[in-house]
């Protein structure tokens, strides 16, 4: 089952950490993504975001395109990066992401990635 | 033609090297790259007269090459730390030797099934070593990258490397526990495929096909096993009912509603005629349970003719003989089928305390449907809804949304 970890961060989080905060979350990032795709359960590499105010909305309304800049709402957390794993079990994902050290200092959040095959009832 | 003759030779080939000179992890690598070379000569030179032979000593002369710059790198190390005395690099014989006939593949099967590997290594190496499928083949079945499945093969030989497990068949006394291993891995691999719909998805549905091919490789090494034909009678029942599950669109077709037509008559005669024999001679496993129960189904020329309260005393045995909360759900509905759906909802009840199952989208959907059956639609809507939030799968969401709006429809 596939799984995608959300990390979510208060804008300027990572800037707020003091340089040991910093260096320790790096190497125990490095630590933490060798393990896991060594053991084969986190796919890929990820993807850290840029700052939503970096970003752009759209909404295509009626065949018209509105695009906005941002958002640059003041939301007190955002998705500052995201990663696919692969394992057996939602518990076995939380196990994972529980060594993220993104968790220790923030939050992430584990949600199942849908199937498109099912079995019928 | 070609591709199916490599497949077939790829583990007795490998069986033959792991056999005369050890080393797994390098002989795996190295049957890879003689099938490789003969996906690509064979198809323009021809077929060699002795196919295994060829692919024996082409194998046989990577691994051998690669021991040797092993070695070598090894003397240089030593040379370099100790000065110690070398050691002489032993010849392999000669390959032409290798006698014919001889077939580890059963051993290969233990050997990729062995319990001291993860259960998603196992699969991967079992597909490679066994399956002779290349890494980004089982990586494109998956839909994961090659690195990924590339890692969990070599965690997988490291592994068997680190734990000195030796490439002989399990000791008799538990022979039968690892069998029900391997069994395992064969039968994941199978529902990985067959729960794939069409689309992108189609690369994975050839995993069916291919836990078919490896459980029919079982069953030619072990005729006398009753749970090794139960697995192959369970795979081919269950796959006989392919065209006929989806949709064009992907979605999903109960069992009730498929058209019958579509159903592939050979694998279920073939299914049945595994299934009876083996009930009939070995002891009861749960496989050949599952596959009897299949078979009632497919043997139903409509889904009004369906045996049911035969369906109901195999899912007793089953109850019985392998209790698990998947087997009491469905035993529900075979109660609900023949006493009623009130006494299959009685059935449900307890499992609501089961953790493994509580929050599973499965009970809330059989609930639903027995929910449906009594009448009581607001309650079969509501559980319905509750399943469709509860499952990762989107054709199951799709269809229980359906079955959720038809009552909401209907009740106008």
């Amino acid at each position: 089952m596939k799984y995608v970890a959300l990390v979510y961060t208060n804008p300027g989080a990572f800037e707020a950490l003091s340089q040991a905060e910093r260096d320790a979350m790096m190497s125990e990032a490095d630590v933490y993504l060798k393990e896991f795709t060594e053991s084969g359960e986190l796919l890929g590499e990820g993807f850290a975001l840029a700052d939503p105010s970096t970003g752009r909305t759209v909404r295509v309304r009626n065949g018209l395109p509105a695009v906005t800049d941002g958002p640059f709402a003041e939301a007190k957390e955002q998705l500052a990066g995201l990663y696919v794993l692969d394992a057996e079990s939602i518990e076995r994902a939380t196990e994972i992401v529980t060594r993220d050290p993104a968790a220790r200092f923030w939050a992430v959040e584990v949600r199942p990635i849908m199937d498109t095959g099912g079995a019928e009832m | 033609m070609v591709e199916d003759l490599l497949r077939q030779f790829a583990p007795q080939v490998l069986g033959s090297l792991v056999r005369r000179y050890g080393h797994f992890d390098l002989a795996e690598d190295a049957v890879q790259e003689a099938l490789l070379a003969a996906a690509l000569q064979w198809p323009e030179q021809g077929i060699p007269e002795n196919p295994r032979g060829w692919l024996i000593t082409v194998a046989v002369r990577r691994l051998t090459d690669e021991l040797r710059s092993d070695e070598a790198r090894r003397r240089r190390e030593e040379r370099a730390a100790a000065e110690l005395p070398r050691e002489h690099v032993e010849t392999p014989p000669d390959p032409e030797q290798v006698p014919a006939g001889e077939d580890d593949t059963l051993t290969l099967f233990f050997l990729c099934a062995h319990p001291a590997l993860s259960p998603a290594s196992q699969l991967a190496l079992t597909l490679r070593a066994v399956g002779g499928l290349a890494t980004a083949e089982i990586a494109r079945a998956f839909l994961v990258p090659d690195a990924t499945i590339a890692q969990r093969i070599s965690r997988a030989k490291q592994q068997i490397k680190a734990s000195h497990i030796p490439f002989t068949l399990p000791a008799e006394s538990e022979r039968a526990e690892r069998l029900t291993v391997v069994l395992h891995v064969l039968y994941l691999i199978f529902n990985e495929g067959y729960t794939a719909s069409s689309g992108p998805d189609l690369q994975r549905g050839e995993l069916t096909s291919e836990a078919i091919r490896l459980a029919r490789e079982v069953r030619r090494l072990l005729p006398d096993d009753g749970e090794v034909a139960g697995l192959l009678a369970l795979m081919l029942l269950t796959d006989a009912r392919r065209a006929a599950r989806t949709r064009a669109d992907g979605s999903l077709v109960p069992l009730a509603e498929q058209d019958r037509e579509r159903w592939n008559g050979s694998y279920i005669e073939e299914g049945v005629a595994l299934v009876t024999d083996a009930l009939a001679r070995s002891p009861l496993g749960p496989y050949q349970l599952q596959a009897a129960i299949a078979a009632v189904h497919d043997e139903a020329a409509q889904a009004a003719d369906t045996d049911w309260p035969q369906i109901l005393v195999l899912y007793e045995l089953l109850e019985r003989i392998s209790p698990n909360p998947m087997v009491t759900l469905n035993h529900a509905v075979a109660v609900a089928m023949v006493k009623g759906p009130q006494a299959g909802l009685e059935l449900l009840g307890p499992l609501d305390d089961d953790r493994r199952l509580a929050e599973h989208h499965r009970l809330d959907a059989v609930r639903a449907h027995l929910l449906e059956m009594a009448g009581d639609r607001a309650a079969a809507r509501s559980s319905y809804r509750r399943a469709a939030r509860r499952t990762t799968s989107l054709a199951e969401r799709r269809y229980l949304e359906a079955r959720a709006n038809r009552l909401t429809s209907d009740a106008r």
